[in-house]
């Protein structure tokens, strides 16, 4: 099974490498912008940007294995990431995460077996004035309480299917 | 449905400078951007020669926002002149020191504010290219950042002959993808060349040899936002704004268990204790303050006892803490020392890049053992062992992040010692009701 890389892809990767005198400068944004459209780094992407940049295959994935974002298999179609750093567990950030662990009933980087949903513990994601914080995909959400949280989960999972 | 809301707080004591446009409908248009002051800083700067640009900003005492401090003019000052290879200029938001999220509400609500910072150093570096490195998480600010940079190509802010005068220079958006250790400069250049996010050997300089090996400046976000009010009301002005040596003002993250939480812009110098009282309303619920992180994780603590302290770099250097990236998180009586400096271990250990043993060790041994002592297994020794492990990375890393993980933890071990004794003598924490089982 083949992940195809869409023509907007392509042209996106194209814009990028108008922008650096060193192509390889395109790779993490190519790697991010691949990953937002196919869920995660797959092996055709890897092999496409090898092509565009001229990289061996080793020098992409070592790359890859470094940045936390960046994942080689796909996540759930809603990434639960809660902030449980310092700001954030001095609200409860780290009883938020609990929470998502028993409600979804699936641990840290893992996903529902309906692939609804993952869940990730991260760290400070930039919105300590509003903790506890989490992102879902790329949206923040603030102030959250367990029931805030429920609802959240509640109205996503009525969209997921 | 994302319900993010406003981060701003609301406080007479402020004084918007950066801010000033945020409360204006449709603030991230050139056209908003245009009808209030939007790029006067560089039609002023255009008119004046490289060296009176780089005089400007070294009068107005503007200080790296990133969090070292750093002096911005003297920066810009140490580029040279003549350089075979093109210079560059790198705008640094990849905010995510914890504690700081100023960065974020700079570029969603007024992003020509840095574009047009972007072109003045530009022009005063004889620079032509440059670079916005946002943190992958702010993925959405991407679009903010690339549709104004749109509107700044078709109105002839940017591209090959800025508002007629034949200067050049392109601005284009990176990306990251999670790396706190990319915040660090020679990192952050690494991974703007396509590679892994590891620091590299200063000397040299980026300033010398940077993006590319090319003269490069790296500045935060809010160090540039600052530039074109400079350019406009002049270098004199701005100092005055701040306190000594310290020019401006400066956005403050209150955070933690504080009344009134948000991003406050205060002048450089304000005092601490106003701050968390008058500003952010003092602690939630009545609760009694216990410490400060004043300037974001990586900062020595403060404890209740050094507030009347005045929030700028030489006054917190002067307690041997730091000013930092702005994030002020405040931390109530019931908060348990210990847990918190394991989780700010936490986070280090798991940013430590890996370049660098004394880190990459380090930061995962004081993690396993605070983990173990705060469960309720601690050892008498345990404490100085933690100290020792911290004294043994500090100043032994190629970048700061080894000094960022040693200093809380340093300040924690000696000013709050007395919980460590209380775990010790307890065999558990005395702020849970029941010992923590080992994770």
């Amino acid at each position: 099974m083949g992940t195809m890389i869409s023509q907007q892809l392509k042209e996106r990767f194209q814009t990028l490498l108008g922008r650096y005198p060193v192509k390889r400068s395109a790779l993490v944004p190519m790697l991010l912008f691949a990953q937002d459209e196919i869920g995660y780094v797959s092996e055709e992407i890897v092999e496409e940007i090898c092509r565009t940049l001229d990289l061996p295959r080793i020098e992409v994935i070592e790359v890859v294995s470094y940045y936390t974002m960046l994942r080689r298999k796909p996540a759930g179609k809603f990434h639960l990431q809660v902030c449980t750093n310092v700001s954030c567990m001095l609200l409860g950030g780290e009883s938020i995460y609990d929470h998502c662990r028993k409600r979804l009933g699936i641990e840290n980087k893992q996903t529902t077996s309906d692939g609804t949903f993952s869940l990730e513990e991260v760290e400070c994601i930039g919105a300590c004035v509003g903790a506890p914080a989490a992102q879902i995909n790329y949206d923040f959400y603030e102030n959250l309480t367990p029931e805030k949280i429920d609802r959240i989960i509640e109205s996503l999972t009525a969209q997921g299917k | 449905m994302s319900d993010y809301k406003n981060p701003m707080g609301e406080s007479p004591h402020q004084v918007p400078v950066l801010t000033k446009r945020f409360g204006i409908e449709n603030s991230a248009s050139i056209d908003v951007y245009l009808q209030h002051d939007g790029y006067k800083g560089l039609e002023k700067a255009l008119t004046m020669t490289s060296d009176q640009v780089i005089d400007e900003v070294k009068k107005s005492n503007l200080r790296g926002r990133g969090g070292a401090g750093f002096p911005t003019g003297m920066k810009w000052g140490f580029v040279p002149r003549q350089s075979p290879k093109p210079k560059y200029i790198v705008c640094n938001a990849d905010e995510s020191e914890p504690g700081t999220c100023k960065d974020r509400p700079l570029i969603e609500k007024d992003p020509h504010q840095l574009i047009e910072a972007c072109i003045i150093a530009g022009w005063a570096l004889e620079s032509h290219q440059g670079y916005i490195y946002v943190r992958g998480e702010y993925r959405y600010l991407i679009d903010i950042l690339d549709r104004a940079l749109g509107e700044a190509y078709s109105k002839g802010y940017l591209g090959d002959n800025i508002q007629g005068s034949g200067f050049k220079f392109n601005l284009y958006t990176h990306t990251g993808a999670g790396a706190y250790e990319c915040g660090e400069e020679t990192a952050l250049l690494n991974s703007l060349e396509g590679l892994r996010g590891f620091p590299r050997i200063k000397p040299p300089f980026p300033a010398i040899v940077g993006l590319y090996g090319a003269p490069t400046v790296v500045n935060n976000v809010e160090t540039l936002a600052n530039i074109p009010h400079i350019l406009l009301n002049g270098g004199e002005w701005f100092a005055k704004l701040g306190c000594e040596r310290n020019g401006g003002t400066r956005l403050f993250c209150l955070s933690g268990q504080i009344a009134r939480p948000g991003i406050y812009e205060l002048p450089m110098g304000f005092p601490l204790r106003k701050m968390i009282y008058e500003v952010g309303g003092g602690l939630r619920d009545g609760k009694k303050l216990k410490a400060v992180i004043p300037g974001g994780s990586s900062c020595p603590v403060l404890t209740a006892d050094e507030i009347d302290v005045p929030m700028d770099f030489d006054s917190l250097g002067k307690i041997k803490s730091m000013l930092g990236s702005g994030g002020v998180i405040v931390i109530d009586e019931d908060t348990c020392m210990v847990k918190l400096l394991q989780r700010i271990m936490q986070f280090y250990a798991h940013e430590s890049c890996g370049w660098c043993v004394p880190c990459r060790e380090g930061t995962a041994w004081i993690k396993k053992l605070l983990d173990r002592f705060h469960a309720g297994f601690g050892r008498p020794d345990d404490p100085d062992t933690v100290a020792d492990i911290a004294g043994n990375i500090m100043g032994k890393t190629l970048c700061p992040l080894g000094d960022a993980a040693a200093m809380p933890t340093l300040s924690i071990v000696s000013k709050f010692r007395h919980e460590f004794e209380e775990h010790l003598r307890l065999g558990a924490c005395p702020h849970e009701k029941a010992p923590a089982p080992v994770s």
